[in-house]
Parts: structure tokens; C-alpha cells; sequence
């Protein structure tokens, strides 16, 4: 790829006898948003550490441009990182703290100024250049590390978790304004987070990573409405995934029925999981239903209804409906080919991809 | 919420008003008599009258600035490496151990290393310099007092150093200071309050020394400490004694005030 800016390959990261990062390798365009999503402990943020050089690889090579820099001090990296806790100065007022960088660099004094102020409208902190760090809110402060990082131009800015400590309303303004804020800037964004709805709403691409490996890499939709395996399917998002059969092409079995499907090359008969949104799932009448459930229990959340049920053997359902249902009552739940998702077991993203091609190319 | 029991100040207060108020308002008291008796304020005339007085206040300044700045120097560094280490809390607690050993005991001890027939003239003579005069010289008085204060300076610095956020060691390497930039712009002003209790808990009990400058100092030195010991003991002069005491008591409220947490000034503008 002609812009790529930061490429990982081959990165393993081991401490002692753990293995924190197992054969990581992945590309970073120039300009993107990516996301780097798993659960805490999956090695989401030994990536950055090792992006941002407070931490080495024990193998492999990270390179900028094509250069390699695993020996590269963190100060001399052309990127910047906001932290989880935003690791602000609390020695220097907002001015200073995001003045730090530029005044190590000894930029002039009135650029320095010009500069730290533009950041702060960016981040829209004007008029709050003279304040104490303590006396600022988290999400105030949470601006002012994002001003410090950018004030720097860096190439790539690193996001470690940087909206966790936030709460959920100003959360999600934020995602808005980071997501906004990099499209103005143009530079890449590298954000952690352990938070898929977060991933889903801001990123150009995410990574999916469990135990030390990316399982998965896509746009959200792609993830969301491709998981390659039942890991990726349960943290994206909420989904029913129970056990079933490939019949032949575009034809699966489960729970004891038949069903379209728009997946194909698998091996007939193959054991797989099935994955079924709980948003795709549709309520209606048991003679019109695909599959017959009873209502368990049901809640209401403002835009639809979450609703609990089991089918005659004992799989779970979870359906978001919009219209109410009757607790103890025995309803239909129809959905479309598209909506069923197939996932072998065991498949890895390349043999995923190899496969979708062999039959998509059929269709065009 | 459970109300506090108020008996349970009791304690705390006989305490304060015993060992801390009665001592303070008796050498006040007693520092307006002179030898015979008599309420005067000749204590205080003869202090800042006599250039005997003077240059012994400025010498105990001068010596305990001296000590605690050496003191300082090998402390910063050593809980700056401590905190390096892999166990760090054993580290520290041999550093500590030392002052679990009576400070008499540790003199008569550096008697013996330093004296004539000491270890370390052993070993000057067994490298050819020769034995030299080392016990009651003002750098063995120096380098004792030092090495008795080292744990008192080193536990503050060591905990505002273990309490530093890594984060912030990180960030500020993150834009891009050097090793020695981040040391200077974050790692050392986030930990002054560490140096300034350091600085609290060596030069104040430096100032009123004397035990040390008799057996290690040899008595050249003469601070405020042996005067006030020779005023009690020797001369019986409780008066003058006591005058100097107060000196001492106004001078450590000056270094706590110095070297005291301000508050951070607000926002301009409001």
C-alpha cells in the first residue's frame, strides 16, 4: 500500500512465560481511524505501549514508513499518545501542559502560543488556557490531553482508552467530536477501547483481539455483520449463536430445521455456529414464524423491547422487537437468509476471506 | 455516621499540653531570666549583642545547610534507584535500619573507624598514603552527621517518588523530552514535597547538633545544640540557654514556612 504509515510484523510480546502478543500483523493507512477492540488483558494495549516505544517487542518488526523503529526512544517517535488517565502535569496549568512538547522542541515563544491556543479551540477549550488541571472536569481534562497530544502534529495519534473514565453521555459526544476531530486533522488515529458500541460508531476499521491475537479485522459493518467466530460474535454486539449443520451450499440446519442461508463452500454436512442478531429477529404469528419460542421475560428500553425466550429445545433467544409481547405466550420469529450468519469452526480471517471470494464472485 | 467520642482526644490532648505547650511556655518563661533570677531581656540583648553568639548561629546554619545538602545529593538518587529495584521495600528497610541503633552508639563507633588506630587508617596506611587525621575534623563531622540523617531524608523522597504516577514518566517522554528533560520539567518538581520534608526532617534537628560535634567534631565546631547543652549543664546559665532554645524554635518555624505546601495560586481573573 502506497500510504502506509505503521506496519507490525510478526510481533510477539512475552513476559516470562506469558505470552502477551502472539504474531500480530497489521497495516495502518495514512489518515484512517482504527480501533483496536477486546476485552482487558487481550493485548490491545501492549500494542500501543509498543507503538508509543514504553515497551519493547520481544520479536518482530514495528516499522514507521518503512523504517523500522523498535529501537527507537519514545521521544523521538513521531507519535503521541492520550492516556487512559490522562497523565496530565498536575505541576503546570493547561497553558504549559499543553505548551510541554513544543517548548522542549524550543519553538518560538509567540508560535508556541499561537499554536497551544489553536489546539485548544480544536478540543473547544478556548478562554481556559490559565486554568489549574484540578480544577478542571474529567472530560475537560480529557480534552486538554487530547490538545497536547495534537499540538505536536504528530503522524499518529494513539488513544488509550481515553474515553473509559467519562460518563456516558459525555462519552458519547465525545466519540462524535474525536471522530470529527480526525477527520479535520487528517492524521491516523490508533484508539483502544474495550467498548464495541464505541469501536462500532467511530472507527474507518476495527480489530478484533482476544488473547493475544487479532481474530478479526473490518469495517464495522463487515465485523458486525460477518463475526468469523463465535468470540468475535458475542463481544460485537448482542447475538443468539447456537449449533447447527451445513447442509450444502447456502442450505444449514439447526435446531432440527432447514433453513436458507447466504453462506457457501463449506464441506456438506460441516459442523458450525450460527449467529442471529437479536435486532434481525422479527415477531409474528406461530404459523408464520420460522421458529416457535415462548416468552421468558421481557424489558423495555425507551426504543425497543428486549425480549427473553426458548424454543422447544431450551436454546435461548434474545429478540429486540419493537412491538410488546406476553410473557408466557408462545410466539413465531421470522427472519431472512442474509440475517442467518455461518461461522466454521476454527476458521482463521484469511481462509475466511478466501472462502467469501470463491462464491461472491460467482454471484456478480 | 458514628459520633466521635470525645474522651478519646483526651489522650491526645494531655499529650499536646504536656510535651509540647508546657515545654514551649517554660523556655519562653525561663528565657527572660537572667542567672540570679531576674526578669530581664539581657538573655536576648546579650544573643544579638555579642559577635560570639552571631557567628555561632550562622556556623550551625552553615553546617546544618552543608549536611543537609550532601545529605540531599545522596539521597535524591539513591530512592530515585531504589525504586528501580525489584524489592524495593527490603532496600529500603536496611537503609531504615540503621536508625533502629542508638545514635550514641553509631558515634562511638565511627570513633573507632575514624580514629588513629581506626579501619580506615588501616587501610590508608596499607595503601602507602599513611594515617591520617580524620576523627574531629569538620569533614568527619560533616560526613557522620550525614550518614546519620540519609534515612530521614530518604523516606520522604523514596514515597513521593513511589507515588509518582509512571504515566506521567511516560506522557512526558511521549512528547518527546529527553531522559534529563523529564527528570527536571516532571519527575523533580512532582516530587519536591518529598525533598522539602526530606529538607524539614534533616536541617531542623542539624541546627541543634551536639553530640556529634564533640565526639566526631571535636568540639571545633560549635553549634547552637552545644551551646544550649554547655548553658544547662556546665555554665547553669538556664536563661541563656533557654534564649537560644527559643532562637532554635523561631528558626524552625521559619524553615516549615519555607519549605511548607502553598497553596497554588487560583485563576487569574476571578
Amino acid at each position: 500500500m502506497a500510504n502506509t504509515i505503521i506496519s507490525f510484523e510478526a510481533v510477539d510480546k512475552r513476559y516470562g512465560d506469558t505470552i502477551a502478543l502472539n504474531d500480530i500483523n497489521f497495516e495502518l493507512e495514512q489518515g484512517k481511524f482504527y480501533t483496536l477492540l477486546g476485552p482487558s488483558g487481550c493485548g490491545k494495549t501492549t500494542i500501543l505501549r509498543i507503538l508509543a516505544g514504553f515497551t519493547s517487542a520481544t520479536s518482530g518488526e514495528i516499522k514507521f514508513k518503512g523504517q523500522k523503529i523498535n529501537n527507537l526512544p519514545a521521544n523521538k517517535r513521531k507519535v503521541n499518545t492520550v492516556f487512559q488517565d490522562y497523565a496530565l502535569f498536575p505541576h503546570l496549568n493547561v497553558f504549559d501542559n499543553v505548551a510541554f512538547g513544543l517548548s522542549l522542541r524550543k519553538v518560538p515563544k509567540a508560535e508556541i502560543r499561537r499554536r497551544v491556543l489553536e489546539a485548544l479551540r480544536l478540543v473547544q477549550l478556548t478562554g481556559y488556557d490559565d486554568r489549574e488541571i484540578a480544577e478542571l472536569s474529567g472530560g475537560q481534562q480529557q480534552r486538554v490531553a487530547i490538545a497536547r497530544a495534537i499540538v505536536n502534529e504528530p503522524e499518529v495519534l494513539l488513544l488509550d482508552e481515553p474515553l473509559s473514565a467519562l460518563d456516558a453521555k459525555l462519552r458519547t459526544a465525545m466519540q462524535v467530536e474525536l471522530r470529527q476531530l480526525q477527520r479535520r486533522l487528517g492524521i491516523t488515529f490508533l484508539f483502544v477501547t474495550h467498548d464495541q458500541g464505541e469501536a462500532l460508531a467511530m472507527s474507518d476499521e476495527i480489530f478484533v483481539m482476544n488473547n493475544g491475537k487479532i481474530l478479526q479485522q473490518g469495517n464495522p459493518v463487515d465485523i458486525y455483520d460477518e463475526p468469523i467466530n463465535h468470540f468475535v460474535a458475542d463481544f460485537i454486539g448482542e447475538s443468539n449463536i447456537v449449533k447447527g449443520k451445513m447442509v450444502k451450499d447456502y442450505l444449514v440446519s439447526f435446531v432440527g430445521k432447514q433453513f436458507e442461508c447466504a453462506d457457501a463452500g463449506m464441506r456438506p454436512n460441516e459442523p458450525v455456529e450460527i449467529v442471529l442478531r437479536p435486532e434481525d429477529l422479527v415477531l409474528t404469528d406461530v404459523t408464520k414464524g420460522k421458529l416457535t419460542v415462548t416468552v421468558d421475560t421481557q424489558v423495555f428500553r425507551g426504543n425497543i423491547y428486549e425480549i427473553m425466550s426458548h424454543d422447544s429445545a431450551n436454546n435461548q433467544w434474545l429478540i429486540h422487537a419493537v412491538h410488546k409481547a406476553t410473557i408466557g405466550q408462545k410466539v413465531g420469529i421470522s427472519f431472512g437468509p442474509e440475517d442467518v450468519h455461518v461461522m466454521r469452526f476454527g476458521e482463521s480471517e484469511e481462509e475466511f476471506d478466501a472462502r467469501l471470494e470463491t462464491y461472491e464472485g460467482e454471484e456478480e | 455516621m458514628k459520633r466521635f467520642n470525645p474522651a478519646y482526644s483526651f489522650l491526645y490532648i494531655l499529650w499536646i499540653v504536656l510535651f509540647v505547650i508546657a515545654p514551649l511556655v517554660l523556655i519562653v518563661y525561663q528565657s527572660f531570666f537572667d542567672i540570679s533570677g531576674h526578669l530581664t531581656l539581657a538573655n536576648y540583648q546579650a544573643y544579638f549583642g555579642s559577635g560570639t553568639y552571631l557567628k555561632m548561629t550562622l556556623n550551625s546554619i552553615w553546617y546544618a545547610l552543608l549536611i543537609t545538602l550532601l545529605t540531599l545529593l545522596i539521597s535524591y538518587p539513591t530512592a530515585y534507584w531504589l525504586n528501580q529495584t525489584k524489592n524495593k521495600q527490603l532496600w529500603l528497610l536496611l537503609i531504615i535500619l540503621p536508625t533502629w541503633i542508638n545514635l550514641l552508639l553509631k558515634a562511638y563507633a565511627f570513633i573507632g573507624i575514624l580514629s588513629q588506630n581506626g579501619s580506615v587508617n588501616h587501610f590508608l596506611t596499607f595503601v602507602g598514603i599513611g594515617p591520617q587525621q580524620l576523627l574531629f575534623t569538620n569533614a568527619s563531622f560533616i560526613f557522620v552527621a550525614a550518614y546519620i540523617e540519609i534515612p530521614f531524608m530518604i523516606l520522604p523522597i523514596f514515597n513521593a517518588i513511589d507515588e509518582l504516577n509512571p504515566s506521567f514518566v511516560n506522557a512526558s517522554r511521549d512528547l518527546g523530552a529527553t531522559n534529563w528533560q523529564t527528570f527536571s520539567k516532571v519527575i523533580f518538581p512532582l516530587t519536591i514535597n518529598g525533598v522539602k520534608a526530606g529538607v524539614q526532617a534533616v536541617f531542623i534537628p542539624s541546627l541543634s547538633l551536639f553530640m556529634l560535634t564533640r565526639l566526631i567534631g571535636g568540639n571545633k565546631v560549635i553549634t547552637l545544640g552545644t551551646a544550649i547543652e554547655e548553658h544547662f549543664l556546665v555554665t547553669q546559665n538556664w536563661g541563656m540557654g533557654s534564649t537560644i532554645g527559643v532562637v532554635l524554635i523561631v528558626a524552625m518555624v521559619i524553615i516549615m514556612f519555607v519549605t511548607g505546601e502553598r497553596r497554588k495560586k487560583g485563576r487569574k481573573g476571578e
